[in-house]
This record gives structure tokens, sequence and C-alpha cells, in this order.
């Protein structure tokens, strides 16, 4: 199995294709910082001009923690796009190539070949993750300093204490970590099914694209469904700028105001991961390999 | 010691039977060329070997063991390349060897890998990435991660594919030396008749997915044997005087011509026979290639 996973590692990191996630989050995230840099003074007063009547905020608004969540809550809808980029091509890119029937004469089962290949998606998507977070949040700390959290919700404001900020980023990307493993493991599933490489890579992202608005919508109907959907919990990082309040309607230091929330989205991402990956098993195992 | 058997194996696609009760065993350090034309099964056949397609019925055995039931000890000892040879653009021919040398439990040093380059004459292109070789060099590069581990089976669907006159000369004379030399059992089909004229020692022709012949190729192509291709200028009265007189027993093939498969001494009481009967012969041709007999023996079944 190890030697599985260094070989998948290492043909996963030989292909051109692999880095173009890694460049477009590179220039995403730069052209952001870049124009935040230049102008952010300007945004800011945009964002502060409802309750610049009410409030008075002093210290730095545009600091490295606000420019991350900013930057968080435009890329995590879109970096799960560029993890099937990979994912959904781990075993159909194998069989469109014709190689998988030279790894499928070797002697492991199909299962530690499913698994191995799984494994080494997931670290490529940790490793995407974390090139993000270091992008994101440690390169807009150094750029932009740090200061007191001051975020705008639909119908309140959250101030969080500089110090308090940190493990809740550190938190929010290993909640990440689980969403976009969600989304590696469906990208698997796509890929045990097919043959070509094409058609996981957008049966992916289309199913993504399906669920979210799913999610999303306010309709009746799909309220049955919605708490099991993977695209519901996805977004739920955010629950860790949510801070408890006492009596006085002031933030209490180091607390999440729904755990609970917390806890069942990584839950049924949990669960959605074992089934996708227990069906790539089931489907590749049972499978002819005619390619 | 029977290194390949294969009992009644069959391999249904909805209605289609690729393989349809197929038995045959290879005994150890023999080259058996595996024949049949496009479709007849053989792939399918092969792939079963690797267990790359689960057989609909049947067994099969490798090294005496079950495949089903000892897969990976079994495929420990197995080198393959299936049809074409497909292999990762990205990565070099060194590159390739190496990883494939990792999944296998056996101590597979660098000298071993170039060892193998050498065999296949790819050292000198080693460092190249595999897309900027032609496909008789991928050829070259799939049947050497066939070899990397040293395996005692070596299975080879069509190894000469894209090859040039010296390689496919290479390559023979490789499988050659691994059975002579080295003890090593080798499945080989191809399409060049004559190539594995030259280099099995056994064969089997499948067609429409069943065996049609199996036997050592000096007994299939026993020179005392010759097919023998009768033109006349009436092959009806031909015909005749073949199914009355003795050599009715030797006849092959009725449609497309006048064949008998004939004991070479015969040869010259059949002409004085057709002679003698007043038919008018034009020749009498004969042939003792794999090529003949594999066409004959496909066309008598179709």
């Amino acid at each position: 199995m190890k030697a599985i996973i260094s070989i998948e590692l290492y043909k996963i990191f030989r292909r051109p294709r692999t880095y173009i996630a890694f460049g477009a989050i590179a220039a995403l995230i730069m052209v952001i910082q870049l124009g935040l840099k230049m102008d952010g003074q300007s945004y800011a007063a945009f964002l502060m001009k409802d309750i610049n009547d009410t409030l008075t905020v002093d210290g730095k608004v545009l600091n490295g923690y606000l420019i991350c969540y900013i930057l968080l809550q435009l890329l995590l809808v879109h970096v799960p796009l560029l993890v099937a980029l990979i994912a959904a091509d781990m075993i159909s890119g194998e069989a469109n190539l014709g190689t998988l029937r030279l790894l499928f004469t070797t002697p492991y089962s199909r299962t530690q070949w499913v698994m191995g290949k799984f494994i080494a998606a997931s670290i490529y998507t940790i490793v995407l993750l974390i090139w993000l977070a270091f992008l994101a949040l440690f390169v807009s700390m150094w750029v932009f300093g740090t200061d007191d959290l001051f975020l705008m919700k639909s119908n309140y404001v959250v101030l969080i204490q500089e110090k308090d900020v940190l493990w809740r980023y550190v938190g929010a990307f290993v909640f990440a970590s689980f969403s976009l493993l969600t989304v590696t493991s469906l990208g698997f599933l796509m890929s045990s099914i097919s043959n070509n490489s094409i058609g996981p890579i957008v049966g992916t992202m289309s199913a993504i694209v399906f669920f979210t608005i799913l999610s999303t919508l306010n309709i009746p109907l799909f309220s049955v469904v919605k708490p099991y959907l993977f695209t519901t919990h996805m977004n739920n990082w955010k629950e860790f700028f949510d801070i408890k309040v006492n009596e006085n309607n002031e933030a209490i230091y180091g607390t999440i105001l729904n755990v609970a929330k917390i806890k069942t989205s990584l839950i049924v991402l949990t669960l959605h991961i074992i089934l996708f990956v227990t069906a790539s098993v089931i489907i590749t195992k049972r499978k002819d390999i005619l390619s | 010691m029977s290194v390949i058997q294969v009992n009644q194996l069959s391999k249904h696609f909805g209605a289609l039977k690729a393989v349809d009760g197929l038995s045959f065993s290879v005994n150890q350090g023999e080259v058996f060329g595996f024949l049949g034309q496009n479709g007849s099964g053989k792939s399918t056949t092969i792939r079963m070997l690797l267990s790359l397609i689960h057989p609909t019925s049947g067994s099969i055995e490798l090294f005496g063991k079950s495949l089903e039931a000892n897969r990976t000890a079994i495929l420990e000892e197995v080198g393959a390349i299936i049809e074409r040879p497909d292999l990762y653009p990205y990565l070099t021919a060194k590159e390739h060897l190496q990883l494939f040398a990792k999944l296998r439990s056996k101590k597979i040093t660098n000298a071993n890998i170039d060892n193998t380059l050498v065999k296949v004459g790819l050292m000198d292109r080693s460092k190249d990435k595999v897309q900027s070789f032609s496909l008789g060099m991928k050829q070259r590069l799939g049947i050497a991660i066939a070899l990397v581990h040293n395996p005692s089976l070596i299975i080879l669907d069509e190894p000469t594919n894209g090859l040039d006159p010296q390689g496919i000369s290479d390559i023979r004379n490789l499988i050659q030396s691994l059975a002579r030399e080295e003890g090593k059992t080798v499945l080989v089909s191809s399409h060049l008749l004559s190539e594995i004229e030259q280099m099995a020692t056994q064969i089997m022709i499948i067609h429409k997915g069943q065996k049609v012949a199996e036997g050592p190729i000096q007994k299939l192509l026993d020179p005392t044997k010759m097919i023998v291709h009768v033109k006349t200028t009436n092959d009806a009265q031909s015909l005749q005087v073949i199914l009355s007189g003795s050599f009715s027993n030797y006849l092959l093939q009725r449609k497309d011509g006048i064949y008998l498969r004939i004991p070479d001494y015969e040869i010259p009481l059949l002409n004085a026979s057709l002679i003698n009967a007043g038919v008018g012969l034009v020749g009498v041709e004969t042939r003792n290639s794999l090529e003949d007999y594999f066409l004959q023996v496909t066309s008598n079944t179709n």
C-alpha cells in the first residue's frame, strides 16, 4: 500500500496538469491581495458605510485576518472544481490511457489500488489546501498585518479579538479539508464508473453545482433532503467565526456559537466520504478491464 | 509441470460468447504460441489469465494454484504486456521501470533496471520521456516492464506490434533465450505467424472463442503431412475422385478450392489418380507453413 501511495503521488506531481490548480489559486489570491493593497481603504469604507453612524471602529479593519476571510469566502466555492480536476481522473484517466491494466496486473488487490489512489488524491487535496492557507492567511498577515477581526454578517456584526482568531482559522481549514475530501471522494466515485477522463471531471463539477443549487434553494420540497446533502454542509467552516456573546452582547473569548452544527456537518461529510469511497471500491472490484 | 492450467474457461458479454469452454495447459520452459484471428477471444483469455476480466465460468491455475484464491502471490511471478504499450507520456523509460520495480516484493536494484533496459535496447534512451518514443520503442519499454522483476511466467500479447524487422528479430531472440537459457515460460500471441513459427514450441489456435488446434508445432506442421492445394479444370470431378478413393480422409476443405493434408509420399499417387480419371490438372501446390495451417483450421470452422 505504501508503494502504491508513493507511486501515485509521484505520478500526480510529475503531471503538468497538477500545477494548474496551484497556479490558479496563487494567481487569484495575488490579484485580490494586490487590488485590496492598492485600493483597500475605499473597500473598507464601502464595507463600513451602513454602520458608520452607529459604531466607531478603531484600528486596522482591513487586516490580514479579514483579507483571509474574504479570500476563503470567494475561493472555497471554486477550489472543489480544481480538486475534481485531479481526483476525477485518478482511475478513469488510467483507463483512458490504458495503464490501468498495467497496474492491475501487479501483485496488489484492486481494493489496495483504489485505497492507495484515494489516499494519494487526498494528500494532493490537503497540499492544495495548505497552499491556499499559506497564501490566503500567512501572506495576507505578512502583507496587511494583523488586528481584531471585524466581520459583517447579514444582520449583525462580529468582532473577534486578534489573539482569538488564529485557532479559528486552523479549525476552518481542518473543516475545509473534510469538505474538499468529500469532493475528492465524489470525483473518485465518478472516476471508477467511467473509462474516459473528461466525463468524471464534468460529472463531479455538475454534481457539485446541482447539489449546491438544491442546498441554497428555499423551496419546501427540497427541505427534506437538504440536511443530507454534502453541499449543505461544505461551507460551514464559517461557523468557526460566529462567537457566543454575554448578556451585554460582548463576545466571549474562545467560544463558538454553534459547535453542534460543526459536528453534524463533519459527520455528514465523513459519511459521504465513506459512502463514495466504498462505492468506488465495489465498482472497481467488479469491473472487467477492457480498456 | 504445468505453469498454466486452464479448464473450461468461458467469458460471455451478454449474448456474445467471447471465450467458450477453453481448456489448455502450458508447461514450464515452453514458448506457447497463442493464435487466433481478431476477435477470436485471445485478448479476453489473456486478460482472464491476468485477472483483468472475471471469467463467467471455468478455472485458471497458475503455478499449480488457483488464480482466484492466490492472485497476489501468483502475480508476483508474472510479467505481461497486453495489446498496446500504453505508458505514462510524462515519465522517462527509467522512471517507468523504477515505479514498477517498487511494486514488487523482490529487491530490484538499479543495476537490474539498467540490465533490463540493455536487454530491450533502450539504454541510450532511458532518460527520455515516453512522449517522444515511437510505437516500437514503447513496445520495447512495455516488454522491459514485463521483465524487470525477473518473472517465471511471461505473457506477451502482440509483443512485436510496431517493431521494425530488426526489432522483431531482437524480441524473437530475447523470447527464445528467456525460455532456453533461463527456463522461463512464455505465452505469446501475435499476428505475425511466421514469428510464432520460429519461436514457439507449442501452439494453440482459437476461433470464435473455442480451441480449434493445439499441439507441438513440429507435430502440427508435420513435414510428412503436407497441405496440398489441388488446382484442376474441374473441381467437382476431382472431388469425386478424392472422395471415392483412399484420399478422402485427407480432405480438408472443399469451399474455396481443394485442400488435402496428405503425407508427402502420397502426393504422386494423388496426381496419378486425378490424371487417370481424366481430370485436367492445373497444379498441385504444397504448403507447410503455420500461416497455411492457421488459415486452414480457422476457415474450416467458419
